[in-house]
């Protein structure tokens, strides 16, 4: 570093003629995106061979047979569209994102609201208290859902009875399963989107709220006018980014049912993870997990473009 | 004339009262929706540990209530204090995460300061990059991770964990790290070099000071994913030795069709409470990274 600076020092205080000047300018330039590069190294390294190679090789991969002896081109991808558990993989795996994060848009939009209601000494407290779901590590909390829908002698179902009503398999039943590991994610993701509302609720000026009210506008009104155009950019972009996690759980389905009762609530994690780890069947989890690509990759687009979006507004 | 005025300041008065009046109902209408959901959110945590509290013997006999211990006893703490699988588990899940965390750091924290300050051909590029690396899940390349990992000998080692969850933490530590970088003054950086300051000098001792709140965000950011994560220890370890907490509670404690619950959540509040005691006590500088990182990008 020592003889980097000695250039600067040149440039600023000697007043060298134009010529060398603009020749030690470049060569700082230059020496400056040296050091630059040097130190994204270990970032670009990691991408590369950790993320980029994977995923160039999960598709080489996932063109092979069970035993990768043998190419079998998209037959992989063919053998799983044709097959009835699959096909309700992917409705499974739909169906979970996209209920949860509507639950959890709707429910954390709320919560910020009443948030934003009350004075901010006491608002730090009950933040605190509503972020303790995302705080805990998912598996742990997950164990404890999985102790609550214990179908003997579980905390829910001791309610029921209390009050005279029969005992639920919660996990047992497709479509009652479906919904507790639905319950789950909404339970776990939707102080998330609390704070992120919260955030830019608190960025949204004063001033609109009050032209709005002089110009007789309602409660529904200013929500409808004010908050929600103020708070647009972010709403989508804390929607996406939910859906690729939620889209790509496992955490939840693998601890509360292991795709179970009858593969109803597998979605593609778990899937490719009892196709790929378990029957060791590695390309066609690996084909399993490519079909979450698409649906990821034009989340990501939407939300870069909002991202980007977002940045020219604040530099502007 | 003056009967006019009296009454619209009365009207005024009037109105200003139910204004008051409406606002006071607003409070608590808002405190009271916001202690059902707390009751709701916090329903697990407490149903965690009042069972936690329970002996087997309690929890097998299934009569009474279930939601609150009869004979609390903390024999299941001790059971696990004392249980050297748990405890390797506790070592492992420790040692994986002060190493992904330094990793992390070092990787996002360098990264930043060149892409937010210095910039190269193709930093803009390598920016946006980072960002859709942050995108990608675990659970899409899980697989053939493993079989990478399969080449190095690393799997059912936690090393690979080591190697691996940076690849999570670093993208999303970057992007905070450039947005508070990015936030610090030109001029800052301008006196240092005309002071005779070298880069990683600067870095040292201007960026990384005063962008102290960042660093913190972006330390819990790494040590969350760290600590939690759950599919890859699942699908790349598989002896008690090498588990780490996730994984070792769920496969340890639970034998065939024994649950020993009482153990299980005792296990579960000992592995919460490391992140729940950080984020008790730096919470709004995570929130305040977070929140930053989505809308200042």
């Amino acid at each position: 570093m020592a003889d980097g600076t000695s250039v600067p020092a040149n440039v600023i205080v000697g007043g060298a003629p134009a010529l060398r000047r603009t020749g030690s300018l470049k060569l700082l330039g230059k020496r400056r995106s040296t050091v630059a590069f040097l130190m994204c190294l270990p970032l670009i390294l990691m991408i590369a061979t950790l993320v980029i190679y994977p995923a160039f090789y999960a598709i080489y991969l996932s063109m092979l047979n069970k035993k990768m002896t043998q190419f079998v081109g998209l037959g992989n991808f063919a053998f799983l569209l044709k097959r009835n558990t699959f096909q309700l993989v992917i409705f499974q795996s739909c169906l979970f994102a996209i209920t949860a994060v509507i639950a959890k848009a709707v429910l954390g939009f709320i919560m910020a609201h009443l948030m934003h209601n009350i004075p901010g000494k006491t608002q730090r407290i009950w933040r605190g208290l509503l972020l303790v779901p995302w705080v805990i590590p998912l598996a742990m909390s997950t164990l404890t859902w999985w102790w609550m829908f214990d179908p003997s002698y579980s905390a829910f179902n001791w309610v029921l009875n209390q009050f005279g009503i029969a005992s639920v398999p919660w996990l047992g039943v497709g479509w009652i399963a479906r919904i507790c590991t639905i319950t789950v994610n909404v339970w776990y993701g939707t102080p998330f989107f609390m704070i992120m509302y919260l955030a830019a609720l608190k960025s949204v000026p004063e001033q609109l709220y009050e032209a709005a009210a002089i110009d007789g506008a309602s409660t529904i009104q200013k929500l409808f006018f004010v908050t929600l155009p103020m708070m647009r950019n972010i709403i989508s972009i804390t929607v996406l980014f939910s859906l690729i996690v939620t889209f790509a759980d496992f955490d939840i389905v693998r601890i509360l049912t292991s795709g179970g009762p009858q593969d109803m609530t597998h979605i593609f994690a778990t899937y490719a993870f009892q196709i790929g780890i378990q029957s060791g069947d590695i390309p066609l989890g690996a084909a399993d997990s490519l079909f979450m690509f698409p649906i990821l990759a034009i989340a990501a687009f939407v939300i870069l473009r909002g991202v980007n979006r977002r940045t020219r507004e604040i530099a502007a | 004339m003056s009967a006019t005025t009296m009454s619209a300041t009365g009207a005024m008065h009037a109105r200003r009262r139910s204004l008051h009046r409406q606002r006071a109902w607003a409070l608590w209408g808002s405190y009271a929706a916001l202690a059902v959901f707390v009751l709701m959110f916090l329903v697990p945590p407490l149903y965690t540990i009042a069972t936690s509290l329970k002996t087997s013997a309690e929890i097998g006999a299934e009569t009474g209530s279930p939601w609150y211990p009869h004979h609390p006893t903390l024999a299941n703490f001790w059971y696990l204090i004392t249980y050297p699988n748990f405890q390797r588990y506790y070592l492992n899940s420790v040692i994986v995460t002060v190493l992904t965390v330094a990793i992390s750091m070092v990787i996002a924290v360098l990264a930043a300061f060149s892409l937010a300050r210095m910039g190269f051909f193709g930093s803009k590029m390598l920016s946006t990059g980072v960002f859709l690396t942050y995108l990608i899940p675990p659970s899409l390349l899980f697989l053939p991770l493993f079989q990478i990992m399969g080449w190095v000998h690393l799997i059912n080692s936690y090393w690979c964990l080591v190697l691996l969850y940076p690849t999570l933490a670093v993208p999303f530590c970057t992007w905070i790290m450039i947005g508070y970088f990015s936030s610090i003054p030109k001029e800052l950086d301008e006196a240092a070099l005309i002071d005779g300051a070298g880069y990683l000098q600067m870095l040292w001792r201007i960026f990384i000071p005063v962008a102290m709140p960042g660093i913190i965000a972006a330390t819990i950011f790494a040590f969350t994913v760290s600590w939690g994560s759950f599919l890859y220890p699942l699908a790349y370890l598989y002896t008690s030795n090498q588990m780490v907490l996730t994984v070792g509670i769920v496969s340890d404690l639970i034998r065939g069709d024994v649950f020993e619950w009482g153990r299980i959540m005792a296990a579960n509040l000992l592995a919460s409470l490391p992140p729940i005691l950080i984020y008790a006590f730096l919470m709004d500088y995570y929130v305040a990274g977070l929140t930053a990182g989505a809308t200042k990008g």
